[in-house]
């Protein structure tokens, strides 16, 4: 099968993209938020009030160990916990009320997926970085000991979230159940995704087990940067990028293969 | 210049592999008028889909030489929770045209008033085929794809659509599939058949029309 969609060079095929997603992008911002109040600060609002939320409750309660200080401990948990939910989340309905746009040749499925991916990962990073600067800057959390291996980890854990992403969203084409089970794995995973603990607090044994968990070594690494050599911070990076590689793989395989039988309605 | 060159389309269905076009070929030059005939089911859509580029063939090539519209002229290609304003924007985007020449002529052309900034999905079907079809004339395509001709609106705006489509832009190519042929015989040069998945072409409207009612 080979369809010349016109002679495109890869320079304008990229500009079309371009176009494609920003149009989709702002399409979904428009009808997620409107033009009302402060409309599209939204994206990056609602995780901060949670996470700021989350951050006062856990210090009021003192329920945390005291082994680390709470307010950076959550603020960096948190802030991940929404950046792979959210992101994952919102590809489950991705596509069922775009399929009209679908008649527009440029308009293809895995751009609906992109578009949100985007939006969500901008949306938990602006939020994190905002969040943070003013709670450092008010003083009640330090400076991180090393910004690059941190934003090292924002990455692989947003690759991570695409990736899963992709394959949640591709496999709630084909059932809607998909996306209704997610958010239940998705809340019982919470425990073991890394934000309440560091390795190190765990028996040797069920160390090993924790490292298989691909957000826990995100956060390790993210952690691990901001406390600096004062805690031992454990993570596979090699293993972590074979996982998102694989992942990846699969959820773009996914995409493709569920896109064939997607058509505007 | 479009051309289509032996393509196949099949779609899975609980019952196996359906073939709904089995080699089509066809041609179309600069200036072209194209009608299709074909019963319900005879693989009308899924032909202006395919040549739309909005879905791919399963074998064949299909090669646009001219940009090449959406299927035309009904209430699709909208997302529903979207302002028609909202929609205008998006398409334009899309299409790389210029949303603020394109927002005037929408609003004169569609008559749709203060109703332009609400949803989509709260138009009735009227509504909708009418800022569908104003969109459609906001941004220039070589050849126009016509999915059962517009009947849109009353019998006046009816009229101010066929004179913006087949007086203003007698220039470009049409390709119209229709069950029916009055349509097809008033705007259409070349005339073509559509059954068992063959796309067969006769050298005019009424021989075409002879053997659409004879098969």
């Amino acid at each position: 099968m080979s369809t010349a969609p016109q002679a495109t060079s890869v320079a304008s095929g990229l500009r079309i993209q371009t176009r494609v997603t920003g149009a989709l992008i702002m399409r979904e911002i428009v009808t997620r938020y409107g033009r009302h109040n402060i409309g599209f600060m939204w994206v990056f609002a609602e995780p901060m009030m949670f996470t700021l939320g989350v951050v006062i409750v856990w210090s009021l309660l003192r329920t945390h160990s005291t082994r680390l200080p709470v307010i950076p401990f959550v603020v960096t948990g948190y802030s991940s916990l929404l950046l792979w939910r959210n992101t994952i989340g919102r590809c489950g309905n991705a596509v069922e009320p775009n399929r009209s746009l679908l008649h527009h040749r440029n308009v293809r499925v895995l751009d609906l997926f992109v578009a949100r991916l985007l939006l969500e990962v901008a949306g938990a990073s602006i939020s994190f970085l905002t969040l943070a600067t003013l709670i450092t800057t008010a003083g009640f959390m330090p400076p991180p000991y090393d910004i690059f291996p941190m934003l090292i980890a924002w990455l692989l854990l947003a690759w991570f979230a695409m990736s899963m992403g992709l394959i949640v969203g591709a496999l709630s084409v084909l059932s809607d159940a998909v996306d209704r089970v997610w958010h239940v794995i998705g809340y019982l995973f919470l425990p073991i995704s890394g934000m309440f603990f560091m390795v190190d607090w765990l028996p040797q044994r069920i160390q090993n087990l924790a490292l298989f968990v691909p957000t826990v070594n995100c956060i390790e690494l993210l952690r691990g940067a901001y406390f600096g050599p004062g805690i031992h911070a454990h993570y596979d990076l090699p293993y972590l990028v074979t996982v998102n590689l694989v992942l990846l793989l699969v959820g773009l395989v996914a995409v493709k293969g569920v896109a064939g039988t997607v058509e505007g309605e | 210049m479009i051309q289509l060159d032996q393509v196949v389309k099949r779609y899975r269905t609980r019952a196996g592999r359906h073939t709904v076009l089995d080699g089509v070929s066809l041609s179309v030059s600069k200036g072209d008028k194209i009608g299709i005939l074909g019963r319900n089911g005879a693989g009308k859509s899924t032909l202006i889909r395919l040549i739309s580029g909005a879905e791919l063939p399963t074998r064949g090539t299909i090669v646009r030489g001219m940009s090449v519209s959406w299927p035309l002229a009904f209430g699709g290609a909208f997302q529903g929770s979207l302002t028609g304003i909202d929609n205008v924007r998006f398409i334009c985007r899309v299409y790389d045209s210029n949303f603020k020449d394109a927002l005037p002529f929408v609003e004169d052309f569609c008559e749709l008033g203060k109703f332009l900034k609400e949803p989509v999905k709260t138009y009735s079907s009227g509504m909708r085929a009418r800022l569908a079809f104003a969109i459609s004339m906001a941004i220039e395509f070589d050849c126009f794809l016509i999915d059962e001709v517009i009947s849109v609106g009353d019998t006046r705006f009816h009229e101010k659509c066929r004179h913006e489509l087949f007086d203003k832009r007698r220039d470009r190519s049409m390709i119209i599939v229709s069950h029916e042929a009055r349509n097809i015989r008033e705007h259409c040069s070349r005339a073509c058949v559509l059954t068992d998945g063959q796309l067969r072409e006769f050298a005019d409207v009424d021989t075409a029309y002879a053997h659409y009612q004879a098969a």
